[in-house]
C-alpha cells in the first residue's frame, strides 16, 4: 500500500515537472529556434513536391477534367481550417483549466492561420464550384457552416485586439473558442445530415476513400506541406507573442521605476 | 505550353486558386516574420535602456 502511494506521489511530481517544462516560455524560445529551420524545410519540400505532383503527375479526373486540380488547394486548406480550430480548442482548455502559460499564446497564434486556411478553402471551393456546379456560392450546409467558422475565427481575433489585458483576453477568448467548437461536427457531418451540392466525405470514410489513389497521394503530399507551413508560422507567431508580452512587462516596469 | 496553361478550358479557375493561395500564404508568413523582428527589436531597446538606467 505504502509503495503504491509513493509510486503515485513520484508519478505526480513527474507530471508537474513535465507540464512545467513545456510551459516554460524560455524553453519554448530555445526549442522553437532549433526546430524552425527543419519545419520550414519540410513545409517547402511538401509544398514544392506537392505542386509538381498536382500539375505534372496527377491525371485529369475522368469526369471533372483538369478542374480537379483545384482540389489540391481546396481540400488541404479545408482540413487545416479544422486542424487550426482543433489546436485552438485544445490550447483553450489547457489555458482555462491548467493555466498553462503557453496555452493561450498557442491559441492566439493559431487563430489567424486557421482563418487564412478557411478563407482559402472557401475561395478555392468557389473557383471549383463555378465550372462544376455552375455557381461560385450556394447557401448550403457545408459552405455556410465553413463561412461561420471563418466568422468565429475573426470574432476570436477581434476579442484579442479589443481586450487590452492579455490575461483577461485569454480567458474570454478561450470561452468563445470552446463555444464555437460546436461548429466543427456540424461542418464534418453537414454533407451527411443535409442535402447539399457539396460531395460527401471522399477521403476519411469508414469504407475507405472514394478518390482514385493517383489523385489521393499527391493530395496527402500537399496536405503534409501545408501542415508544416501551419506549424512553422504558428511557432513564429508564438515567438513574437512571447516577446510582445515581455515588451509589455518591460514597458510597465520602466514606467513605474 | 499554351495547352498546359489552358488546362482544358479550366485554366482561369485553376491558376487563380493556386495564385491566391500563394499570395495569401506568403503574406501571412511575411507578416508573422516582420512582427517577430519588430518585437525582437523592441525587447533589445527596452533591455538596453534598463541596463543603462541601472548604471
Amino acid at each position: 500500500m505504502t509503495c503504491r502511494f509513493v509510486a503515485l506521489g513520484l508519478h505526480q511530481t513527474d507530471m508537474a515537472w513535465s507540464i512545467h517544462t513545456f510551459a516554460n516560455p524560455t524553453r519554448f524560445m530555445r526549442f522553437s529556434a532549433i526546430v524552425l529551420p527543419y519545419v520550414w524545410a519540410l513545409a517547402g519540400a511538401g509544398i514544392g513536391i506537392g505542386l509538381y505532383l498536382s500539375f505534372f503527375v496527377a491525371p485529369p479526373d475522368y469526369q471533372q477534367g483538369d478542374s480537379v486540380r483545384i482540389m489540391f488547394v481546396h481540400v488541404p486548406a479545408a482540413w487545416l481550417s479544422q486542424f487550426g480550430y482543433g489546436i485552438m480548442v485544445a490550447s483553450s482548455i489547457m489555458a482555462l483549466i491548467f493555466r498553462h502559460p503557453l496555452a493561450d499564446v498557442a491559441a492566439k497564434s493559431a487563430a489567424p492561420i486557421g482563418a487564412v486556411f478557411t478563407f482559402l478553402a472557401l475561395v478555392a471551393g468557389g473557383l471549383w464550384g463555378k465550372p462544376m456546379w455552375g455557381t461560385y456560392w450556394v447557401w448550403d450546409a457545408r459552405t455556410t457552416s465553413t463561412l461561420v467558422l471563418l466568422f468565429i475565427y475573426l470574432g476570436y481575433m477581434a476579442l484579442w485586439v479589443t481586450i487590452e489585458d492579455p490575461n483577461r483576453a485569454a480567458r474570454v477568448a478561450a470561452v468563445l473558442a470552446l463555444v464555437g467548437a460546436v461548429n466543427l461536427p456540424i461542418i464534418r457531418f453537414s454533407v451527411d445530415w443535409w442535402n447539399t451540392l457539396h460531395q460527401p466525405a471522399s477521403v476519411f470514410r469508414l469504407d475507405g476513400p472514394t478518390i482514385h489513389s493517383s489523385l489521393l497521394w499527391p493530395l496527402f503530399v500537399v496536405a503534409i506541406g501545408f501542415t508544416f507551413f501551419f506549424l512553422g508560422v504558428m511557432m513564429v507567431r508564438m515567438r513574437a507573442e512571447i516577446l510582445r508580452r515581455r515588451v509589455r512587462t518591460l514597458q510597465m516596469q520602466q514606467a513605474a521605476g | 505550353m499554351a495547352e498546359f496553361f489552358n488546362m482544358g478550358g479550366y485554366g482561369p479557375y485553376i491558376w487563380s486558386s493556386f495564385l491566391i493561395a500563394a499570395v495569401v500564404m506568403s503574406g501571412l508568413a511575411l507578416q508573422s516574420w516582420f512582427d517577430l523582428r519588430k518585437q525582437k527589436r523592441l525587447v533589445a531597446e527596452l533591455e538596453a535602456r534598463a541596463t543603462k538606467s541601472q548604471t
